[in-house]
């Protein structure tokens, strides 16, 4: 039996047929395509499948897709605009913030709940907004650089 | 003529920035491609059951009923592979580790696999397998493993030391030189010191993945995460029966490995499940999977014994040094003995490395494989010599760290080497000045690794607008496009955003080994430097033929060509726009094997704070000085530093496999096996320091491994000085240490 979800993605209106114990993410990421949402433990624990559901971080791996309906979803994918890179990610990338890349679409949108929540987040505060994020090459070291840097971007922009 | 790869003490313009990394916006945006990430047309998804007995032997597999339901479209056993039984041992192993032949060694071992329509319909069908297993006695502890009377792993497996006897010991190697007992000898001090260390996972978060295409005319291709896609295809094509040059491998973007994925695990089993079904076929490792069946490192017991004299000299130094294999015999416990006293200089030194079977799974690589470990039980009895003569524990390593001219434990002289410069360095750090407050210790610990360079190959493309593409066969984990572009735009003398790197797949470049024994930067960057110059060479020509000169009277500077006592020149572009009409493409190639791989050393300051009441202890400051031969991205290298740093604190607080009394793994996911998280980690500092490699032409290193071998033991050691407890067992978990503590006041409490 598959039911029918709808929602926005990304700015777009999308309708998918899922089974109604798919996980969002795999809505996302076998069914839509959006593959830049990655899956590292299945069970909520590596933030790697993190995304946005109504403007708030999701692991998308701990909700439902049939959960999603109506709702506005974005996606790492989502976040450029016009060829242009968001301040965040612009800022990961320019302070290293990531070795192997897995982790770093769910870094990045988990920060961007955080800086929506606090414009000025400090080292500590980071550091905590993150346990639920892993990265194993990094030692997390210049991800804080990054969100530091982006939070900046994003308070002058 | 042989390509001179000896170091130029040149002066340069691009290595050593700080420039930005070609895959950075691939990777911020969701583009970048990993295993799991690619699809075919008509893919099917595959899954494999696994054994829930640590030891068992199988009796029978019924795959009918799987078969028969809707969606299957192939089932396999052991049964559709080739069966190396009485052939080449290593085929054997790798093989029936993929899949079991007849029996069960560990809790995880696959012992069949399905290819459906979807992942629901797989999981269906792999609850209608029915497996008749005969439960066996098993064992998963190193000391337990090695007692007369132990379940045997291996029976097939003899031990060369027939005195060591007991039948899990898969071999025993000693390394060392000298007289050790003598040097016991004149010893006024010696310490004798046990130590034990858990089992731990790589802990990449990118999970084993793959997509495989086997066709009815037996061509293959092969999309997956790994380190060695020329590794993966040689094995893959060995075991399946498949001819090299038929299966084509491309390397996905490669979420960590750190060794993990240096080995194959189930990419034979979609390929060959692909094969039965005629169709391509996706497979993902669950997290579960990749705790229970790819490769964790060595669980290790380790005896130690130091002699000194009063003054503060080394004379003696014995290691006894027992590494878990898992189910297949490896190599570890002789790493592990080769690496043990390589930071010092020892008159008379012994290391003994047994491979110890167990009903766990195969052990694979894990950065610097074998050295953490080994580094923990002899940096702890190094400092506990040190205060045992009242010495600074610095000095007392600076007074036996090995120098240019020693003769390492395990066989070769050294060349110039860093660990005097790196304990130089701590000693001048202001870190070692920093006050510490309540609860607090500092410790300190070296740690070496070999490094490796291996066959590479490498093109580089003149394309004819002027720009360039660098084509290497080595895994980039890390940054190393970035850092073999800065490499191939210093010799032709371009801009770095002209070139371009690409990882080739093994169809499209001559061999390369993996990316492990920190090769990628050392050995690419050998070969780099080399294709260049074979480029370089041809533009040279083509200026010679523009000018109609001979090319004897061309020079190579600054990305021009220049012809000798004429004001003439040519730039790259120049040249290469007209390569069409002087002889056609342009490009250099290189291919060698990378010898002279520049050992690494390292030393390692911590600080932690004890929770007398807990025992939890959290490291509050950390200090890396690392050698680097030469930082070709300094950002790049000190991601290292702090990468291995982060890994070695983890397994040295928190991560281990817990197995029950029933052989079954208990804490196969992140939320019982406790990776770092980022609150856990204090800053991690970094010190580059540069002892040029001479073997290599800018003097590079390898960086990416030493980083993780002195955490465990500068960790015990600050512990020791934090709470007065000298901890032997790793991980040093709240448990262990609030035991430790309460051990210790009780023996210090008045009696009676």
């Amino acid at each position: 039996m598959t039911v029918t979800v709808s929602f926005v993605l990304n700015g777009e209106d999308v309708s998918v047929d899922v089974e109604p114990r798919t996980l969002l993410v795999e809505a996302l990421r076998d069914r839509l395509r959006r593959t830049g949402t990655h899956v590292g433990c299945d069970t909520s624990q590596c933030g790697a499948c993190v995304v946005h559901v109504d403007g708030r971080s999701v692991k998308s791996c701990s909700m439902l897709a049939v959960q999603a309906e109506g709702a506005e979803v974005v996606t790492i994918e989502g976040l450029a605009k016009g060829g242009r890179l968001h301040p965040m990610q612009e800022a990961f990338r320019e302070h290293h913030g990531l070795q192997c890349g897995f982790c770093t679409p769910g870094m990045i949108m988990s920060a961007l709940d955080l800086v929506s929540q606090n414009p000025d987040p400090d080292e500590n505060q980071i550091r905590h907004w993150l346990e639920g994020n892993l990265c194993r090459c990094t030692g997390y070291q210049n991800i804080v650089r990054a969100i530091k840097a982006g939070a900046q971007a994003m308070r002058s922009a | 003529m042989a390509n001179d790869s000896k170091f130029t003490n040149q002066k340069f313009k691009l290595v050593g920035t700080r420039v930005m990394r070609p895959d950075g916006v691939d990777k911020v945006t969701g583009r970048a491609r990993y295993g799991a990430d690619a699809s075919a047309p008509g893919q099917l998804v595959g899954a494999i059951l696994r054994s829930p007995h640590a030891h068992a032997t199988i009796r029978k597999i019924d795959t009918q009923k799987a078969e028969k339901l809707k969606g299957v479209k192939a089932v396999i056993t052991s049964a559709d592979l080739p069966d190396f039984t009485g052939g080449e041992g290593e085929l054997y192993n790798v093989l029936e580790n993929c899949m079991a032949r007849g029996r069960a060694l560990y809790d995880g071992h696959a012992v069949a696999a399905v290819a459906a329509v979807d992942a629901e319909t797989a999981r269906r069908a792999l609850k209608l397998i029915k497996v008749d297993y005969k439960v066996l006695p098993h064992v998963t502890d190193v000391d337990l493993a090695i007692k007369p009377g132990a379940p045997v792993v291996q029976p097939g497996v003899k031990t060369k030391d027939k005195k060591a006897a007991p039948t899990n010991v898969a071999n025993v190697t000693t390394y060392g030189h000298g007289d050790v007992e003598a040097g016991f000898g004149k010893a006024d001090v010696i310490i004798e010191k046990s130590y034990k260390t858990e089992q731990v996972h790589q802990g990449y978060i990118e999970p084993h993945a793959c997509l495989a295409s086997v066709g009815p005319d037996g061509h293959g291709e092969l999309w997956v995460t790994t380190q060695g896609p020329f590794a993966y295809r040689n094995w893959c094509a060995t075991l399946l029966g498949m001819e090299m040059s038929q299966l084509k491998v491309t390397s996905s973007e490669i979420g960590g490995g750190f060794g993990g994925k240096t080995h194959v695990w189930i990419e034979p089993i979609a390929l060959a499940l692909s094969r039965k079904a005629n169709r391509p076929v996706k497979l993902v490792m669950s997290r579960e999977e990749v705790f229970r069946a790819s490769g964790p490192t060595s669980p290790t017991s380790i005896d130690v014994r130091l002699g000194a004299t009063r003054d503060g000299r080394i004379v003696a130094a014995d290691a006894a040094m027992r590494y878990g294999n898992g189910a297949f015999p490896g190599i570890w416990g002789e790493v592990g003995a080769m690496a043990a006293w390589a930071c010092y200089d020892i008159e008379n030194v012994r290391s003994v490395g047994y491979e110890v079977l167990l009903n766990r799974p195969k052990v694979a690589a894990y950065r610097a494989p074998s050295a953490p470990m080994a580094a923990f039980a002899v940096e702890s009895t190094v400092t506990l010599m040190a205060e045992a003569l009242g010495m600074d524990p610095v000095e007392f390593r600076l007074k036996n760290a090995a120098r240019e001219g020693t003769r390492a434990s395990y066989g070769p002289t050294y060349g110039p080497i860093g660990i005097v410069p790196t304990l130089e360095a701590v000693k001048k750090h202001p870190h070692m000045r920093a006050r510490l407050g309540k609860n607090q210790g500092r410790g300190v610990a070296c740690g070496f690794w070999f490094n490796f360079g291996g066959q590479t190959c490498a093109d580089l493309i003149i394309d004819v607008d002027g720009t360039v593409g660098l084509s290497v066969g080595t895994v980039d984990v890390g940054g190393a496009r970035a850092s073999l572009s800065l490499i191939a735009a210093e010799e032709l003398g371009i801009p770095y955003e002209e070139v371009r790197c690409n990882i080739a797949d093994t169809a499209s470049l001559g061999h390369n080994d993996m990316t492990d024994g920190s090769r990628g930067t050392f050995s690419s960057g050998m070969a780099t430097i080399f294709a260049a110059r074979d480029a370089i060479e041809q533009l040279r020509v083509r200026a010679a033929k523009a000018w109609g000169i001979d090319v004897k009277n061309v020079s190579w500077k600054d990305g021009k060509a220049i012809a000798k006592g004429k004001r003439k020149s040519l730039t790259l572009k120049e040249i290469a726009e007209a390569s069409p009409n002087t002889g056609g493409p342009i490009s250099g190639h290189s291919q060698v094997v990378a010898d002279g791989a520049g050992v690494s050393f390292a030393s390692h300051i911590c600080d932690v704070e004890v929770d007398p009441e807990t025992g939890g202890t959290k490291v509050v400051r950390y200090t890396v000085v690392q050698d680097a031969g030469k930082a070709v991205h300094p950002d790049y290298v000190e991601g290292q530093f702090q990468g291995g740093a982060a890994q070695g604190i983890g397994w040295a607080l928190n991560e281990e496999y817990v197995y029950g009394k029933d052989g079954r793994l208990q804490n196969p996911g992140f939320l019982d096996y406790r990776i770092p998280v980022c609150s856990d980690l204090p800053f991690i500092d970094t010190q580059i320091l540069e002892i040029p490699n001479p073997n290599h032409p800018y003097g590079i290193r390898g960086v990416g491994e030493t980083s993780i071998v002195p955490p465990l033991a500068a960790i015990a050691n600050a512990v020791s000085d934090a709470a007065g407890v000298r901890m032997t067992h790793v991980p040093m978990s709240p448990p262990r240490v609030l035991a430790a503590i309460k051990a210790s006041r009780a023996e210090k409490a008045p009696t009676g």
